[in-house]
């Protein structure tokens, strides 16, 4: 158990008779990324807040770096990092100002202070805009900040509550390479995100949330064997092309009120060219051919049987 | 953890500095509202002493007052923008983000009532007070700011959004207005009359209307500290328990 950064077992929530968590159990590797995947509404926040002190929950037990957040709140918050879904920095002051007041308000010593925030606003490419008030920030430089923000007492268990969300994606796949190089260094990431590429992307493990309840927990691959698989749709004018298609495409499975075959692939060009050249070889001709990868709401549907929209 | 709330107040120094209408408006506002009710409608009012020596003691707490809605929304905006999320997970003692905001607003009250009381001056007022009824004046007038300032700060954290955060503070900027500030109680219709008397801000006024004459009434100032150190511990005990429970 030694090598465990976070545990929760049972965890209940509920605001008045309305159930956030129900039951949640959770066990989180040091050293790792785990990934807690869900739409709005959830409950991932819920659980950050309980997780990060910030919220008792009604029932079951959590120990964070080894101590009880219940009983031992404090421990718990030297030893972790929190960058909540909104970006916790203050608009008014400078990039280098925030970094400074975090400086200020750790227990880190007054005389390496001014290093460490020159280090963070160098390593988060924060530089030139050190002298700007945040509020001329671009999201993706809030962002930015926010994290450096949370690395000040250079935490080893960090908690990212939907830290790409609201990003464009050339600084989603900045904010990746940074959560990337923290797990370099031996950091726990626990992260929440409404993406799968993300998820998968970054986790090493990942627990599906639906309604306050785990649904589904594993690695990346175990999660999607059991989610339809990026494949390749065919939709054809009549029935006779698609019955001479459905001959030669064998491993294919039919949809026959739309005319259109499903055809698994990894989405790659060599697989799409040899499946086309299989067409032509035949003189089928489909009407539209598309790929699609799976995303959260073919993850819902799998493993809940309904999709993100009537989870609320 | 008294460094924390050191490193708060700097904090709120900067917002200041980097926002000065909010200063510059609880400033200016409680003056412009002096010179309206004494040049313009003074004349109408017959209380018995120059309008002026009349008026000041209540545009004092109007002057306080009008500080408190700016405190609201960045208290709000603070809740509800993370960063008290924030400090609270970093370990920064509860008092500290409040106690910074609660000093800050107390300060701005003080620069308010100082400019205020100056331009009086220079409008004709003639206080007979003593030394020692300064005092009083000023000890009441920080009572009132500390009191005000932690029941503002209750209000800004139970709001939901910085705009309702403001319209919560607009019951205490008018309610001088419904005190003996304005007009003595007794010229008031019955119903409000009856209000004006037992409203808080009524025996503080007549409170510090006593210091300025020189003869303090020992009733009124043991109300008056009454009704500030229980709005104060009611706003203080309200904030805390906010503070802790909302995340």
């Amino acid at each position: 158990m030694a090598n465990l950064a976070i545990t929760a077992s049972g965890l209940r929530k509920a605001y008045q008779d309305k159930i956030v968590l129900d039951g949640i159990d959770l066990d989180v590797r040091a050293g790792t990324v785990f990934s807690l995947l869900g739409p709005n509404g959830a409950g991932k926040t819920t659980t950050v807040n309980v997780l990060t002190t910030l919220l008792k929950a009604d029932g079951g037990t959590v120990r964070v770096a080894g101590h009880d957040v219940a009983t031992e709140a404090k421990a718990v918050r030297a030893a972790i990092g929190v960058t909540g879904q909104f970006s916790a920095v203050d608009e008014l002051l400078t990039g280098q100002e925030n970094l400074q007041l975090m400086v200020d308000l750790s227990p880190v010593p007054a005389k390496d202070g001014k290093r460490i925030v020159t280090e963070l606003l160098e390593r988060f490419d924060l530089v030139e805009s050190a002298q700007q008030p945040v509020s001329t920030y671009s999201g993706g430089m809030r962002r930015k900040l926010d994290l450096a923000m949370t690395l000040v007492g250079n935490p080893r268990i960090i908690f990212l509550d939907e830290p790409t969300t609201g990003l464009d994606p050339r600084s989603r796949r900045t904010m990746w390479s940074i959560i990337r190089e923290l797990v370099a260094d031996g950091v726990t990431i626990f992260l929440t995100t409404q993406y799968l590429e993300e998820a998968d992307q970054l986790a090493n493990r990942i627990a599906v949330l639906d309604q306050g309840r785990l649904v589904a927990e594993g690695t990346p691959d175990e999660l999607k064997r059991q989610i339809p698989g990026t494949h390749v749709r065919l939709r054809f004018t009549t029935v006779a092309e698609l019955d001479a298609a459905a001959r030669v495409l064998t491993d294919a499975t039919r949809d026959d009120e739309a005319q259109a075959l499903r055809v698994p692939s990894d989405g790659g060009s060599k697989s799409l060219r040899a499946l086309l050249d299989r067409l032509d070889e035949y003189a089928i001709s489909a009407e539209e051919f598309s790929v699609h990868t799976p995303d959260l709401d073919d993850v819902f549907l799998a493993l809940t049987g309904h999709t993100t929209e009537a989870a609320k | 953890m008294k460094s924390h709330s050191v490193v708060m107040l700097r904090r709120n120094f900067k917002h200041i500095a980097r926002n000065p209408i909010t200063v510059f408006n609880a400033v200016l506002m409680p003056i412009l509202v002096m010179f309206m009710f004494v040049y313009m409608l003074g004349d109408a009012f017959s209380v018995g002493v120059d309008y002026v020596d009349y008026a000041a003691p209540g545009l004092m707490l109007l002057a306080v007052c009008y500080g408190l809605g700016s405190v609201a929304t960045s208290v709000n905006s603070d809740m509800t923008k993370g960063i008290i999320n924030r400090f609270k997970v970093m370990d920064v003692s509860r008092g500290a983000v409040l106690t910074g905001h609660v000093i800050a607003s107390v300060l701005t009250n003080l620069l308010a009532i100082v400019a205020l009381v100056g331009v009086a001056f220079l409008m004709g007022f003639s206080p007979s007070a003593s030394f020692l009824d300064w005092l009083g004046v000023v000890g009441i007038v920080v009572l009132l700011g500390f009191a005000a300032g932690w029941l503002t700060v209750a209000l800004g954290m139970a709001a939901k959004s910085p705009e309702s955060a403001a319209m919560a503070s607009v019951p205490l900027v008018l309610l001088p207005f419904f005190s003996s500030a304005i007009v003595p109680a007794e010229k008031m219709g019955p119903g409000l009359r009856e209000f004006a008397e037992y409203q808080p801000f009524t025996p503080i006024i007549e409170t510090l209307r006593g210091f300025f004459a020189g003869s303090p009434d020992t009733g009124d100032v043991i109300v008056a500290l009454a009704w500030c150190v229980g709005i104060g511990l009611v706003g203080y005990l309200w904030a805390r328990a906010t503070f802790t429970k909302r995340a």
